[in-house]
């Protein structure tokens, strides 16, 4: 595909006010809490009011009239609400290299929403002031699942993002949405933390199109930590995505002193080609000082380097560094002719020379979702 | 802290370190149970004149003084802003009691503090109304109002594990605050008294139940404007749960009809945990260790990285009037 001049100055124009909300939702009113809650999907009932929520591998087990960890779901005399749903706290348009998705239509736009909440608290969120507060905390509009097909369809965005916070927590929202997509034409892609039991998460992959996780560090302490979450049951999510055949990036935040040692960098990758496949992207991210973790530096340049060139050494094919705009590392190179087949500045995808899915110099074919 | 014999020393301690108090428990830290058998009257509702006998006794005997408004006088001062903390989560069957809301307010006004001056709150303005307050920010009357009312800081406090937003009700409206909790199990922490009813007072408690609530809840209780605001703790034990908090559950309350008064949140909570434990052992039911619930979290906020109080009985003098 390649990208012609009036879809690239679209693209340059909208990736320039990525920071912006959708005119429509520019000025929010606080709406009704009756309109956002409905029971939620995934839970089971205990004696005496209570609940054990089986969404996130955490298990939260609820008392009445208390939340569980994600602050977004709420147990009402025995019934497990969702308080989020069509609860928008963020919506944006932003260019889909921006999740980031690399093999996924790239230089296309993806409609970003998210609700307030996460189910687990990093020291290092850059979104904390929406994913570490409770709903009605933070100003939200009310947007059903069809007016976010239709605003997606309007602005010219192929895909539907569910980013910014965690969409776990939100997912029978994000299930919802993703169907009234798929009814307008659009897909789904989802960036997450990957924190979630293994029922949701096959019936999550029944409605949605891409899955990018985020794989914090490749230690337990690390999740335990920083993450206050677990490693395995992420792992066992990507193995799941990866059976079921769902499109799948993986980036990981490298953070300095805390999981930026050789040795993990090398037990990542080894276990991603072993149990993912070579084919899987990989992004090394560079870290920004923000939330709990205001004492660390930023990720220096070289760490990053280091950290792809053991990635490379174990094998994978798409390697890439974020946060480093203008490094040759953010473009795609045929893994057969080391060809460059798509060129990225930053969040800008420059040209694109796959030809069906193909490197144009040597019929290698590309994993990914390339579109027509 | 020990009221009685305080040399000039003492005081000149005592008044360097009102700002930091939980770091300045000077010998034995007081804590005074109050009961009174004949509280309820028929129906078993709280006999208000009883309930006002009671609560100045408990407040007479930890300020060692001769009158109850006296005795009030050395929690408030006249022109503060005092904020009452309550606890409301568990609606009307347990939560602190209007009646002992009303009873203070009325001895504040007393010892002359305006009632526009008296602020009750908690987390949402729908707890307070659950458990019987009528919502209200008329700035000629108390004030009941939830944190949804006075909003958030939008500056992180952080300590240790926690950072977290403070309500504004304890940061802004209030200069001093006396926290209500009630005398009660938790499914998650243990026990739920002082040092985590101030889950209240910040956006995210959600966060903070992992682990039995260790170290998290000493945590958040060292978040500076807690420690430095809450001036003195007046458990609610009229109506006590040993078992299946922190919802109300009617068939593991019973009637302890008492109030447990303490500045030192360690040993209030260490003390109401031990009562807590001891109706269970009456009732053949395991310990919370044995349950795995053990409130851990009471030592932590006892040790040298928190010193917030004493968890140690010898440290404890326990006044039962």
């Amino acid at each position: 595909m390649t990208v012609d001049r009036r879809t690239f100055l679209k693209t340059a124009t909208l990736s320039a006010c990525a920071g912006g909300l959708v005119p429509l939702l520019a000025a929010p009113a606080q709406e009704d809490d009756a309109r956002f809650t409905i029971e939620a999907k995934f839970y089971e009932k205990l004696p005496h009011k209570k609940i054990k929520c089986k969404l996130c591998p955490r298990e939260c087990v609820i008392d009445d009239r208390e939340r569980g960890y994600c602050g977004a779901r709420e147990n009402r005399g025995g019934t497990y609400y969702t308080l989020v749903h069509s609860r928008v706290v963020a919506a944006h348009i932003d260019p889909i290299e921006k999740k980031p998705f690399f093999h996924y239509y790239p230089g296309t736009l993806a409609f970003s929403i998210a609700t307030a909440g996460c189910n687990v608290n990093c020291k290092m969120c850059q979104n904390w002031d929406i994913s570490q507060v409770r709903p009605e905390q933070v100003r939200a509009v009310y947007l059903p699942p069809k007016n976010v097909a239709e605003l997606a369809r309007q602005y010219g965005c192929p895909s539907i993002a569910y980013t910014y916070s965690e969409p776990v927590i939100f997912c029978e929202y994000m299930m919802d949405t993703a169907d009234a997509g798929h009814a307008a034409g659009i897909k789904s892609a989802v960036v997450s933390g990957g924190y979630i039991q293994q029922e949701p998460l096959k019936k999550l992959c029944q409605h949605v199109d891409a899955i990018k996780v985020d794989l914090k560090a490749f230690s337990e302490r690390y999740y335990k930590e920083i993450v206050n979450g677990e490693l395995k049951p992420v792992l066992d999510a990507l193995v799941t995505m990866q059976k079921l055949r769902m499109w799948n990036e993986i980036v990981y935040l490298v953070i300095p002193t805390l999981n930026d040692s050789d040795s993990e960098f090398k037990a990542l990758a080894h276990w991603v080609k072993s149990e993912l496949g070579a084919d899987v992207p990989l992004h090394f991210s560079r870290f920004h000082p923000d939330y709990l973790l205001k004492n660390l530096p930023p990720t220096p340049l070289d760490t990053l380097e280091r950290a792809k060139a053991i990635a490379d050494s174990e094998g994978l094919h798409y390697v890439y560094l974020g946060n480093v705009p203008g490094h040759p590392a953010e473009s795609t190179y045929c893994p057969k002719c080391k060809r460059m087949v798509v060129e990225r500045v930053g969040f800008t995808v420059k040209s694109i020379r796959l030809r069906k899915g193909k490197c144009p110099d040597c019929q290698q074919e590309i994993a990914g979702m390339w579109g027509a | 802290m020990n009221d009685r014999a305080m040399n000039r020393r003492d005081v000149l301690k005592a008044c360097l370190a009102a700002p930091l108090q939980s770091a300045a428990f000077q010998g034995k830290s007081k804590v005074v149970i109050a009961r009174d058998p004949l509280l309820r009257g028929p129906g078993h509702s709280i006999d208000q004149p009883h309930l006002l006998l009671m609560l100045d006794r408990a407040l007479q005997s930890f300020y060692d003084r001769d009158s109850a408004i006296e005795a009030w006088k050395r929690v408030v001062k006249p022109g503060e802003v005092v904020g009452l903390k309550v606890n409301c989560l568990a609606g009307r069957g347990n939560s602190t009691s209007v009646v002992l809301v009303d009873a203070i307010c009325e001895r504040l006004q007393q010892a002359g503090v305006s009632r526009h001056h008296i602020v009750i709150w908690d987390r949402l303005n729908q707890d307070l109304e659950s458990a019987g307050f009528r919502v209200s920010e008329w700035p000629d009357r108390i004030r009941y109002m939830g944190n949804d009312s006075s909003g958030y800081e939008s500056e992180l406090s952080v300590y240790g594990s926690a950072g977290s937003l403070m309500s504004q009700n304890l940061t802004r409206v209030c200069d001093t605050v006396i926290n209500l909790p009630v005398l009660k199990d938790h499914g998650i922490a243990g026990v739920t008294l002082a040092l985590k009813s101030m889950f209240g007072a910040i956006h995210n408690p959600n966060k903070y139940h992992v682990n039995v609530g260790d170290p998290y809840v000493a945590d958040v209780y060292m978040l500076p404007p807690i420690r430095q605001k809450v001036r003195l703790h007046i458990c609610d034990a009229i109506t006590a749960q040993y078992e299946g908090g922190p919802s109300y559950m009617p068939q593991w309350i019973w009637p302890y009809n008492g109030l447990i008064v303490a500045r030192d949140p360690v040993a209030l909570d260490y003390t109401g945990w031990q009562i807590i434990e001891q109706k269970r052992a009456e009732k053949g039911m395991k310990t919370l260790k044995e349950l795995r619930r053990e409130p851990a979290y009471i030592a932590t906020a006892a040790d040298a990285q928190h010193r917030l109080g004493t968890n140690d009985p010898q440290w404890i003098e326990r006044v039962e009037v």
